[in-house]
């Protein structure tokens, strides 16, 4: 397989637009969301995205490939939610392994045939890991600020069963995103390093993307970005960045900061801005990509792509528009 | 230009702390430490951890740019104490926006504590004393979290104590640890162990300097790395005497910061300036540090015997407590802002003295200081662990507070005094909606309500509507708040608003979380509810929202406000899109009402022409009395009967409702009013897309149309639709009074009973409207007869339940009043019923209803809304009537 690390030092690289928005489309009810192997699952699970890759495999390949057809170098696998956890919604914790290898799977077929097409333009598929629906900064219970809803090392084996499952899919990253708890993210970096080192494998690169979602600029658990970066920077990521919460236009300064003090590449996945007052993003496709285009010449740039409202129009435009531009080149560090 | 970053040692708590050249010298505060602090082990041993909280904020405000927490003590469950108060200090953002180092000789607690931080912390300490391998295992366990470690020297023979052992131990360490476990060298901090001097033994006299020199030669061999150490050691001869060892301190620190020493463990409230310490005692510390003129112990002898000339007078400790001399109000407000819980109890009492009621302190300075609290969260200057810091402030003075609000409602109810009626806590239930699972944001709400002395009913996340109305009325709440982050959940939002009008429901519903707006709100969610929607920024707003709605006093002005301010919301909105949305008259004609004729034949009355009915009985018409509105002309607004029982107004609303029964039965009894009305139906004949003749009466209907565009296969109606088009189809008009009213009015105001005097003039208006009603029903069961087997309650009649209609000229499906007249004309004139038509078409006595009577099963209430000129030139055509008469009757409809 062709070395991202090679392919980063030469062009700024594609990572896919958002799932959910993509999924949305296709108007799914409850019925579609079981399929035939859920059909009497004792509860509702739609919306349950993730178990779509075992359930509609079809659909999600479909939107993987209209993402690689827009462009994307880098595809995230279906699995924001496919932990323990996070499944605990559904009451389908048994089956989060499971989605994690078949949305691994879902990605690397779409992935593996456009490769095979053009294999100077190879894809990579990173397996996305979210950001739980438990935090461990935060109590849930002001009467007792001491308390956590979950452990650390309940979240380190959520995490660690999710990258066995992903890596046992196939993916090439493991992308820790939207992170708004840096201490979850933190877990999540011990269970990857945790895996492979307990399995003997070799350790596959690590994406890193919080989520800044206050006007004072910080993540939700209250760390500014700076303190965030230190905060992860150990994991030493292929690439740190910033995903969700803001638009593009919000972004901007931040992926600034982040270019000038990241020693690893950068990476950005705005929103097509802010959502309206009825939750839908206006944000047009060309719209971001002008935005995006502004970054790229300046240098801040290794990665970008879209995340919520985003769709492939908008990855071909910033695709578009970011390839006349050399990636941000990579800082040397010491003196 | 390519760009350059540099190796420094970067740590971070909420914010980065990067140890550059210029730094000079990070202060460590020491005071979070069992072992070294007595207070600090106290407080801990007793649990007592929000006092415990207090020593570390203290070490911040007095320039602690990392805190060292040490648990080490025999009597403590180390790994718990070390959870326990690491999780308390991140919910203290003054706090944990500083670094943590995590102090222990035990690697479970190391362990333990680093589970808790979500910053870059220092280890403090690892070693090889163990061996080798236990010091690679635990260095890639720390290397794994991300921290930085100070490397203590002490190796399998024992901790170095001269240079030359310090640095050897120091530099095999940094070997394996740069080159086996890959640890990055500006992560690596070494402490070559400061060693207590003075103490009469000539051996250990040079232990500063051993540390000195080794420090300046660890940076220079590898010159990444940091040296730290814990600096009260080297005074540890010196303990009781405060000044002197604060002296030792400045001095060792001045020249081992001068050898390269990057940090130190200190109390940062107790440090002298090098420059400010008196010569004599500077001078000779220098001696006993440096070991100059110290043989046989001179130095130190020296340095004793002047440390017992010297009070002890250790500096008062530096805290800017200069809020504490402002006013209470002043006080309670940078409690809450700030989160300091240390001093609100004596505050409140302070305040609770001050102010008349208890109440007050809350409604007041507390109220007051919170909304400060949203507005910095709103505007970004606070962000969210402050905020639930806030409430904890709040709920503190509101527990204070709590027993005399009680002790005072019982006193009122012992003194029999009314006013402020008693309730428990209010309940507020929460919910993430149906398909949504993200509720970090609803339970911050859940938690800042519940220190507001609220009772939170969470119900979680995925909630279906029905789930939440039911829990919501099980539990009797007063408040439901809903959440949702993705957008669908916004139709889920606006589906449980229909849901609870259409069940009748009556408390406040607040929309909150990442995908709603007020915009939102105002124009989808609001129209859908009639009992409150508001919509809710965010988690502080929640309580200053919530205090309004669960306020007699202010809920009404609030809601009043929210409705009126969404109201313009609405209006905005709607001015944006305007004018263009109006079809072309034309067009709206061609768009009239989807009924099927085919087949269809009207039912022929069982009378035509006009029938009177002249003091008809007050008590059957009384059974058919819609009480909600009579509420409402009190200003108790409320679904009845539940008005009755509700827990604010009920017991007033029963009252009233007492009061009436007792007007009405003598209303009846004595014969006080008397009822009037008359009922016609009529051939009629339709001879225009909105004209209607009535047969042999040389009248002819003139109605409105929808002129709105409106969803494809939407009518834009007119009531001219529920007429036959192509044969002869009837109408009906009917117009009922409620006589006699004057003399008992009068009769009321000279005994100055304005209460009775209000009571009869609302309840003459609702026998007018019941009287409406009766003869409605027996028009459709009877009179007219098309609905002969209609079996319907009042809750259903009052609902609009039947088959036809009875609009009123001037009312929303038929907007022009001129069209009274022509009513008034059918129906025999003002003498059938003796009501008087003024000359703005509203009818006196006031007590009046009229209407058209419309019998076709489809036939249906509606608004015409705007119209365009065309349709109005149209109209005003058909009328007769000249375009400026015509616009004055319909300005309310016309853009």
């Amino acid at each position: 397989m062709a070395d991202i690390k090679e392919i980063l030092k030469q062009r700024i690289l594609i990572i896919d637009g958002a799932m959910g928005t993509m999924i949305q489309r296709y108007k799914l009810e409850e019925a579609d969301y079981r399929g035939d192997r859920f059909k009497s699952w004792h509860k509702d699970v739609k919306g349950n995205n993730d178990l779509l890759s075992i359930t509609q495999p079809d659909i999600i390949i479909a939107i993987h490939k209209q993402y690689l057809d827009a462009g994307a170098d880098i595809i995230e696998t279906n699995t924001f939610s496919s932990t323990v956890i996070a499944q605990a919604d559904y009451d389908m914790q048994e089956i989060a392994y499971e989605m994690n290898v078949a949305s691994a799977q879902c990605a690397r077929t779409a992935a593996d045939a456009y490769t095979m097409q053009n294999p100077d333009k190879p894809r990579f598929v990173a397996g996305a890991i979210g950001p739980l629906n438990k935090t461990l900064s935060l109590s849930p219970d002001v009467n007792n600020p001491g308390y956590r809803a979950v452990t650390f090392d309940e979240v380190v084996a959520a995490y660690e069963e999710q990258v066995r499952g992903l890596v046992e899919g196939g993916v090439d990253l493991l992308l820790v995103e939207t992170i708004f708890d840096t201490l979850n993210a933190k877990a999540a970096i011990f269970a990857i390093k945790n895996f492979f080192s307990s399995n003997n494998l070799p350790e596959l690169p690590i994406m890193i993307s919080g989520t800044i979602t206050d006007a004072s600029g910080r993540t939700l658990s209250g760390q500014t970005l700076e303190a965030f970066y230190v905060s992860l920077v150990h994991a030493n990521p292929l690439s740190i960045g910033l995903n969700c919460a803001l638009g593009a236009r919000e972004m901007r300064p931040h992926i600034e900061e982040l270019s000038s003090i990241a020693k690893c590449y950068t990476s950005a996945y705005p929103n097509a801005g802010l959502p309206n007052a009825f939750g839908e993003y206006d944000e047009q496709p060309h719209e971001t990509a002008h935005i995006v285009e502004e970054w790229a010449k300046e240098g801040f740039l290794n990665i970008v792509g879209g995340c919520c409202g985003t769709t492939p129009d908008h990855i071909k435009h910033i695709a578009d528009e970011v390839s006349k531009y050399k990636p941000r080149e990579l800082p040397i560090f010491g003196s | 230009m390519t760009q350059h970053i540099q190796p420094y040692l970067r740590l971070s708590g909420l914010e980065p702390l990067i140890v550059r050249p210029e730094t000079n010298f990070v202060n460590v505060g020491e005071r979070t430490n069992v072992t070294g602090s007595k207070k600090f082990a106290r407080l801990i041993r007793e649990g007592l951890y929000e006092e415990a909280l207090s020593v570390a904020r203290q070490q911040v405000e007095s320039g602690a740019q990392v805190i060292d927490i040490n648990m080490d003590d025999a009597l403590l469950d180390g790994v718990a104490a070390m959870t326990t108060f690491l999780n308390l200090v991140q919910s203290e953002p003054d706090i944990a926006r500083i670094p943590i180092m995590i102090d222990s000789s035990k690697f479970e607690i190391i362990e333990a504590g680093l589970k808790c931080v979500q910053g870059k912390c220092i280890v403090n300490s690892i070693s090889m004393k163990e061996g080798e391998q236990k010091f690679i295992e635990q260095a890639i366990i720390c290397k794994n979290f991300g921290a930085a470690v100070i490397v203590m020297a002490f190796d399998e023979v024992g901790q170095a104590d001269t240079k030359i052992r310090k640095v050897e131990i120091c530099h095999r360490a940094y070997k394996i640890l740069t080159e086996q476990v890959g640890f990055a060298p500006e992560d690596i901090i070494f402490d070559p162990n400061i060693f207590a001097i003075a103490k009469g033994i000539e051996e250990h006299n040079n232990y500063a300097v051993d540390f000195i020199e080794a420090t300046r030669e660890i940076k220079q061999l590898m010159p990444l790395t940091k040296v730290s150490g814990g600096v009260s050691n080297v005074s540890f001869s010196f303990r009781g005497n405060d000044h002197v060892r604060e002296a030792i301190h400045s001095v060792f620190l001045f020249h081992a910061i001068k050898a390269g020493m990057d940090m130190g463990i200190v109390n940062a409230g107790q440090l002298v300036i090098y420059d400010e310490i008196e010569p004599t005692l500077k001078q000779l510390c220098e001696d006993v540090i440096l070991n100059k003129n110290n043989d046989d112990n001179g130095a130190t002898e020296r340095l004793i015997a002047f440390a017992e000339t010297v009070k002890a007078k250790g500096k008062e400790i530096v805290k800017d407590e200069s809020w504490r001399n402002e006013s209470v109000e002043k006080r309670m407000e940078h409690a809450l802002v700030h989160g300091i819980t240390e001093y609100i109890d004596t505050d409140t009492e302070e305040a609770r003295l001050k102010y008349p009621k208890p109440l007050d302190v809350i409604e007041g300075p507390l109220m007051a200081g919170m909304n400060i609290v949203g507005d910095l969260f709103g505007a970004g200057k606070m962000f969210l662990p402050q905020v639930v810091k806030s409430a904890r402030v709040m709920k503190k003075a509101v527990a204070v507070l709590t027993p005399y609000i009680e002790q005072e409602k019982a006193d009122r109810i012992l003194n029999n005094i009314g006013g402020a009626e008693e309730k428990g806590p209010a309940k507020i239930l929460l919910a993430t909606v149906k398909g949504d699972v993200h509720d970090i944001g609803k339970n911050i709400v859940g938690v800042v309500l519940g220190c507001n002395g609220y009772e939170i009913i969470d119900l979680g996340v995925m909630v279906s509507a029905d789930k939440i109305l039911t829990e919501a009325r099980k539990n009797n709440v007063d408040i439901i708040g809903l959440s949702g982050l993705i957008t669908p959940s916004l139709d889920e939002m606006v589906h449980i608003a229909k849901e609870m009008k259409r069940l009748n429901m009556n408390i406040p519903l607040l929309i909150g979380g990442a995908t709603t707006s007020r915009m939102h709100t105002a124009v989808k969610i609001a129209p859908e509810y009639n009992d409150g929607v508001v919509h809710v920024l965010d988690a502080s707003r929640s309580v200053t929202v919530a205090g309004s709605l669960l306020s007699k006093d202010q809920k009404d002005n609030f809601l009043s406000d929210i409705t009126k301010e969404y109201t313009q919301l609405q209006a905005d909105f709607g001015n944006k899109k305007s004018a263009k949305q109006l079809l072309p008259f034309a067009t709206a004609q061609e768009k009239t009402a989807n009924i099927n004729w085919n087949g269809f034949s009207p039912v022929k009355p069982n009378f035509t022409e006009t029938k009177l009915f002249d003091n008809y009985s007050i008590a059957e018409i009384a059974t058919y009395i819609d009480w909600q509105p009579f509420f409402i002309a009190w200003e108790m607004h409320g679904k009845f009967p539940a008005i009755l029982t509700d827990h604010v107004i009920g017991k007033e609303a029963t009252k009233l409702y007492e009061d009436a029964q007792v007007l009405l039965k003598k209303i009846i009894e004595e014969n006080w009013l008397s009822a009037k009305g008359v009922v016609g139906f009529w051939e009629v004949n339709k001879v225009g897309p909105d004209s209607v003749v009535v047969k042999d009466k040389n009248i002819q209907l003139e109605f409105l149309r929808q002129q709105i565009k409106k969803a494809e296969g939407q009518p834009n109606l007119s009531l001219a639709d529920f007429i036959h088009p192509n044969q002869s189809d009837y109408m009906g008009a009917f117009s009922v009074t409620i006589q006699g009213i004057e003399k008992h009015i009068k009769a009321f105001e000279e005994k100055l009973d304005d209460y009775n005097k209000i009571i009869l003039q609302a309840l003459a208006d609702r026998l007018a409207e019941a009287f409406a009603e009766l003869l409605h029903h027996k028009t459709r069961t009877e009179f007219w007869g098309y609905a002969n087997d209609e079996q319907l309650s009042n809750e259903q009649l009052i609902s609009e339940d039947y088959l036809g209609i009875r609009p009123a000229p001037g009312y929303p499906a038929c907007p022009d009043h001129t069209e009274k007249y022509k009513l008034f004309d059918l129906l025999g004139g003002e003498e059938a019923t003796g009501i008087h038509l003024t000359e703005s078409l509203a009818m006196y006595p006031a007590s009046s209803v009229c209407g058209w009577y419309f019998a076709h099963p489809e036939s249906k209430y509606f608004g015409v809304g705007k119209i365009e000129k065309d349709q109005l030139e149209d109209y005003a055509q058909r009328k007769g009537m000249n375009i400026e008469e015509a616009t004055r009757w319909l300005r309310p409809i016309l853009e």
